[in-house]
């Protein structure tokens, strides 16, 4: 682990300067059905760093994270109301073109869920759709995304065999170079390694980290030391309202709230 | 009584069951394929069926029972494939979807000879074609469709939630979704379903009865012209089935042969029939392994 922490450490002192807000989160209101499942959020997410939500199951915080792009759509009793503004853009707004607002934000899944089809029609299954149809250009684009998620190397001879050929943790990095391909700006992350083995784990740790030069990754993690090791703010959701967001650091070694604490040290949860 | 011989005695009575099943489909398959493999030769396949002389063949009620199926099919699988999408993918929960899912499982139990004579009143007489396979075609479709639907919706519907949230994550259409991951996964299931509900048309008499008619004209299997009435491929013809053969020679046969036809023609329906279900298992295996192993 000494070399994540490493890493850490330099971008850390690289990117002192403040970054500017992304996403402006406003008077967020989530709804499934009759239950009011995220109360009232306000926070800024900051361009091209990682921000952790963290908190015990069915706090709202994958409500939450669905909600940025949109993929709550999918579930017809929900309903929301506030504010998501992304570039002055309120994202929530019903005439808001869903399908392009998803290139822009991508999302990664808990489990992993390559499509049952070979590693390149996994990748270039957006692009296609995108209307990218030249050979040369389709090849580019697949070495790059499957580079910058560290999976070149290991599948670089077999592009065309299944996807579900791949071991978990090589599925979830597929995953992760299939948004990247979009050339999203944000990317979300619903407990991306909470399927996964320690090593698979890490690596995804690392690109994490890797990415976050590049992107916003907003990650939603049950693993307290995963948000500890590699996000630079964490926000800690209970029952549906945001208790406490700040620096990372701030949150695990001094939070104000006291529930956060409680729940950073295992008390419940 | 302990809970140990009890759980002996639910064993074997299970055991028992599955015995009585299998043993009853075990003995009626080798009762048909007995009496009828006796009976089947390259002549009785490829000879015309006769009236009143013994000796007579299937030849045109093999042809036709797979040309009513055929047409059948061409209808059902492309209207069933649409119904199940809907049905899976657009339908909203709610009162409508739940009236029209009622009526999908009332017409998938409507009995089939009550089908036929709808098919009569409709497809026979209110068009005018009289009996044909067209009409034939279409009480079959009928009869036929709910369970397609059903099928297509299920395959559909079985195909992992994290596909289509995969595919929409990505900013790809609801129906390119469709198109490109749901339908492709969904496939070794609407294929195996398919299949097996062909066993059912082509095995299916009473709603064919008074709707592609009891007699086929004399067939000229060199005229391939569909508009000619001695052509098999034309579908204002009437045409008896397999299946309504077997019922007839029964019930109105007057050649002296009725049990060996009768043998035998059910021996070609059950085998058919048996091929078509083989066929739904090795196919959808092989499809699965094709898109979930390494190639």
């Amino acid at each position: 682990m000494k070399f994540v922490l490493d890493k850490k450490q330099e971008r850390v002192t690289k990117e002192k300067e403040k970054k500017n807000a992304i996403l402006k989160v406003r008077n967020l209101n989530i709804y499934y059905g009759d239950n009011h499942a995220v109360h009232d959020i306000n926070m800024d997410i900051e361009e091209k760093s990682i921000t952790a939500l963290i908190g015990p199951s069915g706090c709202g915080k994958s409500t939450f994270l669905r909600s940025i792009n949109r993929m709550n759509d999918t579930i017809p009793i929900a309903k929301n109301n506030g504010e998501i503004l992304y570039e002055g853009l309120n994202i929530l707004e019903d005439d808001i073109e869903v399908v392009a607002l998803r290139k822009e934000i991508g999302m990664v899944f808990q489990k992993p869920n390559p499509f049952p089809m070979s590693i390149y029609n996994n990748i270039t299954h957006a692009l296609k759709f995108k209307g990218i149809r030249k050979k040369k250009e389709l090849n580019q684009i697949v070495e790059d995304s499957l580079k910058k998620a560290a999976l070149w190397d290991e599948v670089k001879d077999r592009l065309h065999e299944s996807a579900l050929s791949l071991s978990g943790g090589q599925q979830q990095r597929l995953c992760i170079a299939r948004s990247l391909a979009l050339k999203p700006r944000i990317l979300l992350l619903d407990e991306p390694s909470s399927a996964l083995d320690p090593i698979s784990n890490a690596k995804i740790e690392d690109l994490i980290m890797e990415l976050s030069s590049e992107y916003t990754i907003i990650i939603v993690t049950h693993n307290m030391q995963q948000a500890s090791r590699v996000a630079d703010k964490t926000a800690f959701f209970l029952s549906g309202d945001l208790m406490e967001y700040d620096e990372t650091s701030k949150i695990f070694t001094n939070p104000s709230n006291p529930k956060t604490e409680e729940y950073i040290t295992g008390k419940f949860g | 009584m302990n809970s140990r011989v009890t759980d002996k005695i639910a064993t074997s009575i299970f055991v028992l069951f599955a015995a009585i099943m299998a043993g009853t489909l075990f003995a009626l398959l080798g009762y048909i394929l007995y009496h009828g493999f006796a009976v089947i030769d390259l002549d009785f396949l490829t000879s015309n069926s006769s009236s009143f002389r013994e000796g007579g063949g299937i030849k045109n009620q093999l042809f036709n029972s797979f040309y009513v199926l055929f047409i059948t099919m061409l209808f059902t699988v492309p209207l069933g494939i649409g119904g199940g999408i809907y049905m899976a993918e657009y339908a909203k929960p709610g009162k409508v979807t739940d009236f029209i899912r009622t009526c999908i499982e009332v017409l998938a139990s409507l009995p089939s000879i009550v089908v036929g004579m709808f098919g009569l009143l409709v497809f026979v007489a209110w068009t005018g074609w009289g009996y044909t396979i067209l009409s034939g075609a279409l009480a079959l479709t009928v009869f036929n469709l709910p369970v397609i639907v059903r099928v297509c919706e299920d395959a559909i519907r079985s195909v992992p939630r994290e596909l289509k949230e995969a595919s929409l994550a990505l900013g790809v259409t609801h129906w390119h979704t469709i198109k490109t991951v749901l339908l492709p996964a969904a496939f070794p299931g609407i294929l195996t379903g398919v299949i097996l509900s062909a066993g059912r048309v082509f095995g299916e008499a009473a709603a064919l009865l008074f709707t592609a008619g009891l007699t086929t004209p004399n067939l000229d299997f060199t005229n391939w012209n569909p508009f000619n009435i001695h052509s098999p491929l034309n579908i204002f013809r009437p045409a008896e089935t397999l299946s309504v053969h077997i019922w007839k020679v029964n019930t109105q046969g007057i050649i002296p042969d009725v049990r060996e036809v009768a043998d035998g023609a059910s021996a070609v329906l059950v085998i058919s029939v048996l091929i078509f279900n083989l066929l739904a298992r090795w196919l959808g295996s092989v499809i699965h392994k094709r898109m979930s192993g390494s190639k």
